[in-house]
């Protein structure tokens, strides 16, 4: 029988098998940030242990970073605290690193892509849910725990349980101004943030081939928020034209013999998947969440769901709860709802298309009275890439700020927050309460839907703007 | 890793589905850089709320966590592991696990036992009459038992094993170095390397 693109990758990992013994994996890139690798190599130490490849290990600091006034000293000393650490145990242990201020410097998960570390057939781990993303180029990539993460460091594999394999087949052309965002939205809030639980998700179908890398990266990303273990998409000749020439791509016949061996990896047609979801992409329109999960979505055309819909006991209580907390009314049309802030960013929506489809809907317009907007691009090198187009110049001019690259107001470790109760469309990946700052109210978005919110100053689509919110500059 | 064989303890009564990792620590404690210190910040914001059930005293000294499904969900974080422990949590019990978290509970020490939602339910119900009912959660005999309940649940054998005696994964892993160093010597060239390029 034919096997997926998940356990080909598996296979051709597998360091040991053992009856009664969970498979032992080799790991090809280990990717490090400052949040969850200070007790690993707290462990290495106690335990008297070198990395074992530093050569296959790489640091970059963006969870903490501020997004401004970069080359001031950090003002939150357990901030500074925490990426002094990161740089010390780089030195201390040999491991490439990134740091605030170096021209590679950004999110772990554009980082890695961009500098052609990401490549597929790879085992891609790092201590981030959100290294998922690394699927879209057909890697096997997941998230692991700091334990994890030391086990890694020492030994460069894992002990790992085995998976299930489900496939997403999204057949059709998406309709104009969806987006990656809106589908991977639309599955989750389709299986459920449990749903993919114990899968390797593959997405598949005309939907997904016709998408760029930083597109199907969107899709990858956001795999985990409905529990998979990871998700991932067969790589095709877009794989490896966004590879070529890339700083860390195999060059002349490593090339070739790279892409024949890439080449190898798709689906068999006779494998079989341990579950199948089906998605017409033209029946998709812009999604957004009203709730504080990211299954807790709907389309921007529907209201604010009535609890008493749900038949689950525990989903009509999880949303009586989100609603009671996002401040939401039952019945309210959700182009209703007013916004405080936009924010456009991270590792799910902060690559180069994603700050080129916002700035095409602001350029030559002026965001809302009294909305507050931040661009933080994914890495040094997206920000670079923004100012050589004069991204930068079109979200300043339509009031929008523009900041360092970062996580920044993801998940509000640095001073990028929500106050208590204000309300964010945001491009981010989580919707948890206070995710974004104690008692902020998330919308996750795409960056097009984001453009449009903070034009209009509640949330729309490009297709709602109308002349009378376009502004000469 | 402390070994973990069998517990009793009372508990606490948790009825929500979708507990996240932001709710069990939120972000701002990650910049901690040890693995404890957090009993203060698991369900910080929850906390806030005097009627939260960890705030009525009769839960006080509680060691095992009684949860609606999907618990753990969201970011992989460990500290929401060690946030549990540091508190006093030895075991926590949800008809769904997100499956990083339960790894990372698993690997230190902290067993997660799934079980039916009508069994979770029942625990609900038994515990929240009754503050001072005891649960016991054995590993040996993989059972839960409390007033009326006695429910078996699965743990991988070999998981099972590691924390019937406190083992270390990366030293049995590492036993089988020469496995990784045979694996090693068969790497492509094409595949990358970390070190910078010229």
């Amino acid at each position: 029988m034919g096997r997926t693109l998940a356990e080909k990758v598996w296979d051709d990992h597998v360091v040991r098998r053992a009856e009664g013994e969970p498979d032992l994996l080799y790991i090809d890139l280990h990717l490090l940030h400052e949040v969850t690798s200070p007790q690993a190599f707290d462990g290495l130490r106690l335990a008297g242990r070198p990395v074992r490849r530093t050569d296959l290990t790489i640091a970059t600091e963006d969870h903490n970073t501020p997004t401004l006034d970069i080359d001031k000293p950090i003002a939150d000393p357990v901030s500074r605290v925490q990426l002094e650490t990161l740089r010390k145990n780089a030195e201390e242990f040999g491991v490439r690193i990134h740091s605030l201020g170096d021209v590679e410097q950004g999110v772990v998960h554009v980082v890695g892509p961009q500098l052609g570390l990401t490549q597929p057939g790879m085992t891609v781990v790092c201590g981030d849910s959100h290294t998922s993303t690394h699927g879209a180029f057909g890697a096997l990539a997941f998230g692991i725990g700091t334990s994890q993460v030391e086990h890694v460091l020492a030994t460069q594999t894992l002990p790992l349980a085995p998976f299930k394999t489900m496939a997403i087949t999204v057949e059709g052309e998406l309709p104009e101004g969806v987006t990656a965002k809106d589908l991977i939205l639309a599955v989750i809030a389709k299986i459920g943030t449990g749903g993919g639980q114990g899968y390797v998700l593959e997405y598949r179908g005309s939907a997904i081939r016709s998408l760029s890398m930083e597109a199907r990266m969107t899709i990858c990303n956001m795999s985990i928020e409905a529990g998979a273990r990871a998700g991932m998409i067969a790589p095709d000749r877009t794989t490896f034209d966004y590879l070529q020439g890339r700083p860390h791509a195999p060059q002349g016949e490593d090339w070739d013999a790279a892409v024949a061996y890439w080449e190898t990896l798709a689906t068999d047609e006779d494998a079989v998947f341990d579950a199948e979801v089906f998605i017409d992409a033209a029946e998709l329109t812009p999604f957004v969440t009203w709730g504080t999960n990211p299954g807790q979505g709907a389309p921007l055309g529907a209201n604010v769901p009535d609890p008493a819909d749900f038949a689950d006991p525990q989903e009509r209580i999880a949303a009586e709860n989100a609603l009671k907390y996002m401040g939401l009314e039952a019945g309210t049309p959700l182009r209703e709802v007013k916004v405080d802030a936009v924010f456009v960013g991270s590792c799910t929506n902060g690559r180069i298309e994603d700050l080129r489809a916002a700035a095409a809907i602001l350029d030559g317009r002026r965001i809302a009275e009294g909305v507050r907007m931040l661009v933080v691009p994914g890495s040094v090198r997206v920000a670079l890439q923004a100012v050589e187009e004069g991204l930068d110049k079109v979200f300043t001019a339509a009031g929008a700020e523009w900041r360092h690259a970062g996580c920044s107001m993801c998940l509000g470790m640095n001073p990028d927050q929500l106050a208590p109760g204000e309300r964010c469309a945001s491009t981010s990946n989580r919707n948890f309460e206070g995710r974004q700052g104690k008692g902020g109210r998330t919308h996750l978005v795409s960056p097009q839907v984001a453009a449009a919110t903070a034009l209009v100053g509640r949330l729309a689509a490009p297709a709602d703007l109308t002349d009378n919110v376009a502004v000469e500059v | 890793m402390e070994k973990f064989t069998t517990h009793t303890g009372r508990a606490v009564p948790l009825r929500r589905s979708n507990v996240d990792t932001d709710q069990i620590i939120p972000a701002h404690w990650l910049k901690k850089v040890t693995r404890s210190g957090f009993e203060d910040g698991l369900f910080e914001a929850w906390r806030k709320d005097e009627s939260f059930v960890l705030n009525q005293p009769e839960r006080k000294g509680a060691t095992v966590l009684v949860a609606g499904p999907e618990f753990g969900t969201g970011s992989s974080r460990e500290h929401a592991v060690w946030a549990l422990q540091n508190y006093g949590f030895q075991a926590v019990i949800s008809s769904r696990f997100a499956d990083i978290f339960r790894g990372n509970s698993l690997k230190n020490g902290l067993l997660t036992v799934v079980l039916p939602q009508e069994t979770v339910e029942r625990l609900w119900a038994l515990t929240e009459a009754d503050p001072t009912a005891e649960i016991t959660v054995d590993l040996e005999a993989r059972e839960v038992r409390a007033e009326g309940v006695t429910a078996p649940f699965e743990l991988d054998d070999n998981v099972r094993w590691r924390l019937l005696n406190g083992l270390d994964d990366i030293s049995i892993t590492l036993q089988n170095e020469g496995d990784i160093a045979a694996f090693e010597a068969k790497r492509p060239s094409y595949k990358p390397r970390t070190q910078p390029v010229a």
